[in-house]
């Protein structure tokens, strides 16, 4: 059976991928990503693993041999951060419009400039329209879990899409945990092999990938990404189900914490959810009626799931650790707010910008977001939607 | 396979016709030969560009070898993760069959914006060869100059002004560069002569490790040539100097091909209507200056290649 250990978001990524096996893993180095990668290195020279390590040139060139080696039939998983993710986007979008399941760690860190290598999610962010699933984590625990998950989430025949878990930089990336990890052969037989029906490999019956597609087709082609990311969400779902059974730990799209007849709630990605939780812990110990969404799944956006959850909820704010310059509020609030637009739900909705380039979030900052929902139900009107939390001037 | 017509006149084509190419289209040519020559089971990838353009409008493709597309600057690093692919799955068992990988560029996606894929995919020693199909400018998306323009050629972005004739660099040796990689196998070639590139590409798939050729596929719309004359362009660059026949085997370098009177480079650029201003006699200089690098140039090789 699996065993308890001590390790860092890192060394549980990179244990998920050692146990995984993946079939070639091309790598490029960045600040926080680096350990995890030294652990899988380990593992390559160790003959731990039988991966065929491809140790590239550039972060664009790590996603453009994943995308050659997933398309010609093997298991592939990669990790990045920030810039790295910034210069691999023209192939990232390429890797999921060609369908090809790759898994790959994004440890969150701030894009540049200035240069910054502390957690923010402008990184994730960015690539939220690049066609991958995301599944965000708040702990090390999530991120090893979410990496086994996402690589049989990624290879289901109705998804083929590819899969990115994140990691907020050095939070979680560099911070010992305790975690409960499987062993090896639970979490091969969880994923089993993977078998595409078309690769470049099978030389007896050649196949074209990345053809020029005009406007005749290229329009259906891309609608085909809009119905896997539909059906992800029950892949997901059945996976998180499926893993529960051999883990004991369950997954969802998102997590309801303290929601029972919370009045005044947030919605929060990756490791700022366990800080709220904290403040909520304090909160309901004097009564006061806050609860949590922690988001999992940020693609496919869980639209209607979410709403169910919220029912009932008074006052709602939206915790961004990243901007749209210009835009109105960060990508998550622009979503859960289009997403209660229009439907029987009508609540005031608050953005709080936060922790931007590693900017430390604190409980007490969360329990005055809660005293500002609280004076908002109170008021019945919102002084400022778009707020920032902790931020001089 | 040996190399002769009659052999290769029974082999199937492994690049299909009815492919979007202009008439004329040596790139075209040089792939047919390259998968002509290749013996066994290849995949095949290439930039985009025009060679990938014009083969895989969906839902047809030219291409009957496996391959695959990815991006302009990539496809040296794509057929890296494909042959690793194919490590991987060949030490598992999986795959038992001896298959050859073959990376198709421009001179843009090779030159110029995938050169530091290219040096990546060459320094980390994959099994593959990497072909750059050079016709001296962004074809694809209308003729703008590149790090293999020739100097004094007019392009959509060195155009023949008032002020300024045409290019104002040189090219760049990519195939120095290439052979500074140290790698088992690298050459030059020409589709005219098709002996010698045929052989050239059998050796570079027999080695163990990465191979390069480039090979000069003069282009009847970018050099303004009338388009039955491609592979006369090509021999008149070989025959000029410009475009010397060589190969870097294991640190060795060779002429495969020396004309028996290298004729001056006028000869070449005076059939090229990208080269027409250099004729005037304020231009004159730039041939002279032109004709002194090519001589230089085979100076320099046919040093190399005594020593």
């Amino acid at each position: 059976m699996g065993r308890i250990v001590a390790l860092t978001g890192n060394e549980a990524a990179g244990t998920a991928m050692i146990q995984l096996r993946p079939d070639v893993v091309p790598a490029f180095p960045i600040t926080p990503q680096t350990e995890l990668m030294h652990k899988f290195a380990d593992a390559v020279a160790d003959g731990d693993v039988d991966t065929e390590f491809v140790l590239v040139e550039s972060e664009h060139s790590a996603m453009s041999a994943a995308v050659g080696a997933s398309a010609a039939g093997a298991r592939v998983m990669t990790a990045t951060s920030a810039n790295g993710f910034a210069l691999m986007w023209e192939v990232v979008y390429i890797a999921a419009s060609n369908r090809l399941p790759i898994v790959m760690t994004l440890v969150n860190r701030a894009l540049s400039a200035p240069i910054n290598i502390h957690c923010d999610h402008s990184d994730s962010m960015g690539g939220r329209d690049t066609g991958w699933i995301q599944l965000h984590s708040e702990n090390s625990q999530e991120v090893y879990d979410n990496l086994i998950q996402g690589v049989k989430i990624a290879e289901n025949r109705d998804v083929l899409l590819p899969v990115m878990v994140t990691s907020d930089g050095f939070i979680l990336s560099h911070t010992l945990e305790r975690m409960d990890i499987l062993n090896d052969q639970q979490v091969q037989s969880f994923v089993g092999e993977y078998n595409p029906e078309h690769t470049l490999l099978d030389v007896d019956h050649p196949v074209t990938f990345g053809p020029l597609d005009l406007p005749d087709y290229y329009f259906e082609h891309k609608r085909q990404q809009v119905l896997a990311m539909e059906q992800a969400k029950r892949v997901i779902l059945e996976v998180g189900r499926e893993f529960k059974k051999l883990s004991g730990r369950g997954y969802e799209l998102f997590e309801e914490y303290q929601m029972e007849g919370a009045e005044r709630a947030i919605i929060a990605l990756g490791s700022t959810a366990g800080t709220v939780k904290e403040a909520v812990d304090g909160l309901r110990k004097g009564g006061e009626k806050v609860g949590l969404i922690k988001l999992r799944v940020f693609r496919p956006f869980p639209k209607e799931e979410l709403l169910a959850a919220l029912k009932g909820v008074k006052v709602l704010a939206v915790f961004d650790r990243s901007h749209s310059f210009g835009g109105f509020g960060g990508p998550l609030f622009t979503e859960v707010r289009s997403t209660l637009y229009g439907s029987d739900l009508s609540f005031e909705v608050l953005n709080y910008i936060y922790g931007l380039g590693g900017r430390n979030l604190s409980v007490e900052e969360i329990e005055e977001v809660f005293s500002d929902l609280q004076e908002v139900m109170k008021m019945g009107k919102v002084q400022e939607r778009i707020n920032y939390l902790g931020v001089r001037g | 396979m040996a190399l002769s017509l009659k052999e290769l006149s029974h082999k199937r084509d492994l690049l299909s016709g009815g492919h979007r190419a202009c008439a004329g289209c040596a790139a075209s040519t040089a792939i047919r030969q390259v998968l002509l020559a290749a013996d066994g089971p290849v995949v095949a990838g290439c930039a985009t560009g025009c060679m990938e353009v014009v083969t895989t409008i969906y839902p047809y493709t030219a291409w009957r070898v496996p391959f695959i597309h990815n991006a302009f600057e990539n496809v040296a690093s794509t057929i890296s993760g494909v042959e690793a692919a194919y490590q991987a799955l060949k030490r598992q068992g999986k795959i038992d069959r001896e298959i050859k990988f073959i990376a198709f560029g421009g001179d843009g996606g090779t030159y110029d914006i995938g050169i530091q894929a290219l040096s990546g995919a060459m320094e980390r020693g994959h099994d593959m060869l990497y072909i750059c199909y050079d016709n001296e400018a962004y074809m694809n998306t209308g003729i703008q100059r590149s790090g293999a323009t020739p100097y004094g050629a007019a392009t959509s972005t060195s155009p023949a002004g008032k002020k300024i004739p045409g290019k104002r660099e040189f090219r760049k040796d990519l195939t120095a560069v290439l052979a500074a990689h140290d790698i088992p196998y690298v050459a030059q070639a020409v589709p005219s002569n098709w002996r010698d590139f045929m052989a050239k590409v059998q050796k570079a798939l027999s080695v163990n490790g990465p191979s390069f050729i480039n090979v000069l596929t003069p282009c009847p719309r970018g050099w303004r040539f009338k388009d039955n004359e491609s592979i006369e362009m090509a021999r008149l660059a070989v025959e000029t100097c410009f475009w010397p026949l060589f190969e870097v085997e294991n640190g060795t370098w060779r002429l495969t091909y020396k004309p028996k009177e290298k004729r001056p480079i006028t000869d070449w650029i005076g059939r090229q209507g990208r080269f027409r201003h250099l004729l005037k006699e304020e231009n004159r200089h730039i041939i002279d200056e032109l004709q002194a690098n090519v001589d230089n140039k085979w100076e320099q090789l046919l040093k190399r290649c005594e020593a």
